[in-house]
């Protein structure tokens, strides 16, 4: 693996972004409107609840978005290219090789008919013009690397006789082949079980610590984010609502909605009278509500009895140092 | 299993209605021929007894003598077997090679001008019944376009006048059962003893009754490839491939056709049934005097032995198609193989 390299600027540098699924019911707005930029090593955490466009955001990095979703506007700077100005070839040889992926379902994500070792060999085949039989030798190498016990005999092994964790790593050693800038892991732990999980963030931080790897963290447990991100974006209804290092996002969140969802998480030991979910849904992409995606769901705004939320939506405000969040609450000295 | 597929053979023979004499020698043979009949075709006996008779025959390689013709069934079926293997395999050669390709490309451009079509194709050709198809192709090919370079024989196996040497002969080999069942291919037989003319007017007239025969697979296996790469296509490791950075001729070839051609292997495997049905309109339709025409000969005159016998290997060839089809899905699936 080659040590990743920063040149300076940040790794990623997501401006405008809006990728949208034109269906038969309308215009879904999956995507509408996201910045989100990446430092060179860093760990940034999105979140944010089912459906609110996490994982599009990070298909449209990569060009994978299929019908009927397309990337409308925006731009997306990889080390300073515009990922989206590329032809097909050429974010080709990007895929896999200085961005890669991993996903949720790490077994239906490998392909059930080849093993472990050829579906990470093929990584070295396609960026590095390998042969075979190298390519094999370096996806040994790659296993061992990234801590896999007995590699020479999963190396051989089909997806179906392997656990989820197991099948994860495989995942994250194909991901890591090529010495990518940035990992894009799309909640890499949702389906495995809580010690799994432990080990594949604890993994994950290796990986950075150990190869200099940004990665972006999409997940909506809070508690992994806490554990393991530099800072955090939170997502709803297609937008950033909310963003801060992981500290201060978790001390001083100002977004109500962030608030709802650190609110919610329930927390060992403490006994509580109820548990303070936000309350109603995500809103319906294809008609989202005037003003503020958030207002129907939101307490404050009732509490401070503001009208302008359900009006005119709000933009991504400077409320701290590093620290924005989309949300009238904060506008008015500014005005 | 094999005991069951012939306690069937037996039992469906004897359920056709009818009286095998009287079909064999006519309406006016006398209750004494026919007597005498019976008695040499041991007629007479209990059905169980009959059957009993049957089995230690068949194991024993005997698979009687025809009522009707009074040569031995076997003989019946070196001679006419080939012809059918060699109509369905061309008919399966070309549903593959034509339905998998068209059936990827509406796949893969699902709801394009070209898709739609194939589809539309493959719906009619679902529908379409084979004695009529087979009827229209000898219509066009061999009435409308007599005397032009597209006209193609519309029955038999040969140009009349023309008779192939059996490759034993040329290559001095010993003329048994077994050669000449084999020299019986005839495009085979022409093909390895060079004897270009046999071979061309053979495949010349295997064209129109394959293709006859091959429709109903074709569309089948198009539609079967299409929904199958339809659904691969949106499985999580196409989009691993994709991420991978593999060309996306690379995603569809290697990871999303391997697994889609999974039921499609099954289903070729199960064609094959339906073209052995379809063998026999096709067969009587085109004057080739296979299996299928033989049976359906056989049935209309009742004759037993020469329905068990045919049935039978009939239904043995689709237990090895099937095997066969078992060995290649256990070859692409490694889920099935066993450690
Ligand atoms: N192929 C598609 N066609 C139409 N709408 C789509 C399609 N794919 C995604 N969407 C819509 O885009 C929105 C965002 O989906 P996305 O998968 O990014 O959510 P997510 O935040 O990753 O959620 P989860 O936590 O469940 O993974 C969803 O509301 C979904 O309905
Ligand atoms: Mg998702």
């Amino acid at each position: 693996m080659t040590q990743a390299t920063a040149n300076g600027g940040p790794v990623l540098e997501i401006r405008g972004l809006k990728t949208h699924f034109f269906t038969r019911d309308g215009v879904v707005k999956a995507v509408d409107g996201v910045d989100l930029t990446v430092e060179a090593g860093e760990i940034v955490g999105l979140v944010g609840e089912s459906g609110c466009g996490k994982s599009v955001t990070s298909m449209s990095v990569l060009r994978l978005v299929q019908d009927p979703g397309r990337i409308v506007d925006g731009s997306i700077r990889f080390q300073g290219t515009d990922l989206l100005g590329l032809s097909d070839k050429e974010i080709r040889n990007i895929r896999g090789d200085r961005i890669s992926m991993i996903f949720q379902q790490p077994i239906s994500s490998l392909n059930p008919v080849y093993t472990a070792g050829f579906q990470i060999a093929e990584v070295y085949r396609v960026h590095r013009n390998m042969k075979k039989g190298p390519a094999r030798d370096k996806a040994l190498e790659v296993l061992r690397e990234v801590g896999i016990p007995d590699p020479e005999r999963r190396i051989d092994a089909y997806p179906h006789e392997l656990s989820g964790g197991m099948a994860q790593r495989i995942m994250i050693a194909m991901a890591l082949a090529a010495g990518p800038e940035l990992l894009i892991a799309d909640e890499p732990t949702t389906a495995l079980d809580v010690t799994i999980q432990a080990q594949i963030i604890d993994l994950m931080r290796d990986v950075r610590e150990d190869l200099g790897t940004a990665i972006i963290l999409i997940t909506h447990d809070l508690g992994i984010v806490a554990e393991i991100a530099d800072r955090v974006a939170v997502m709803y209804a297609g937008e950033i609502v909310e963003e801060a290092d992981v500290e201060t996002l978790f001390t001083d969140p100002k977004h109500p909605y962030t608030r709802g969802l650190i609110g919610s998480i329930p927390v060992a030991g403490a006994r509580r009278e109820w548990l303070d979910v936000i309350p109603g849904r995500v809103p319906n992409l294809i008609d989202l509500p005037p003003g503020c995606r958030f207002a129907p769901r939101c307490r404050a705004r009732l509490e401070n009895d503001l009208t302008i939320c359900t009006e005119r939506e709000p933009a991504l405000l400077d409320v701290g140092e590093n620290h924005t969040a989309r949300c009238w609450l904060y506008s008015e000295g500014r005005r | 299993m094999l005991i069951g597929i012939l306690a069937l053979v037996f039992a469906l023979a004897r359920l056709i209605p009818g009286d095998p004499c009287r079909a064999a020698l006519g309406e006016r043979a006398t209750d004494e021929i026919c007597e005498a009949y019976n008695e040499r075709y041991g007629l007479n006996e209990p059905i169980y007894v009959q059957f009993g008779i049957y089995l230690n025959d068949i194991a024993h390689g005997d698979l009687g003598e025809s009522f009707r013709f009074g040569v031995p069934v076997t003989e019946l079926l070196v001679e006419r077997l080939p012809t059918t293997i060699e109509l369905s395999i061309t008919a399966l050669l070309i549903a593959v090679v034509v339905g998998v390709p068209l059936g990827i490309i509406s796949g893969y451009r699902h709801n394009s001008k070209t898709d739609v079509a194939t589809m539309i194709g493959a719906n009619i050709g679902v529908a379409m019944p084979v004695f009529w198809l087979g009827l229209m192709l000898q219509y066009v090919f061999a009435v409308l376009l007599r005397d032009t370079p597209l006209a193609l024989p519309p029955s038999g196996k040969l140009d009349a006048g023309l008779i192939p040497t059996p490759f034993y002969e040329v290559w001095g080999w010993p003329m048994n059962g077994f050669t000449e069942f084999l020299a019986k291919f005839t495009v085979m037989n022409a093909l390895v003893t060079f004897q270009w003319e046999i071979l061309s007017s053979a495949m010349l007239h295997l064209i129109l009754p394959a293709v006859a025969l091959a429709t109903i697979p074709m569309a089948i296996i198009a539609r079967m490839t299409r929904s199958s790469l339809l659904d691969v296509l949106g499985l999580d490791y196409v989009r691993t491939a994709r991420a991978k950075g593999l060309a996306e001729r690379t995603v569809v070839v290697r990871h999303a056709l391997r697994n889609a051609m999974l039921p499609v292997v099954t289903v070729v495997g199960l064609s094959f049934g339906a073209l052995l049905g379809g063998a026999i309109l096709t067969e009587t339709i085109f004057n080739l005097a296979g299996v299928g025409k033989t049976l359906f000969d056989a049935i209309t005159s009742r004759d037993y032995t020469v329905v068990q016998g045919f049935t039978l290997v009939v239904a043995v060839g689709f237990v090895v198609v099937n095997l066969v089809v078992d060995m290649l899905y256990t070859y692409l699936d490694p889920r099935v193989r066993v450690s």
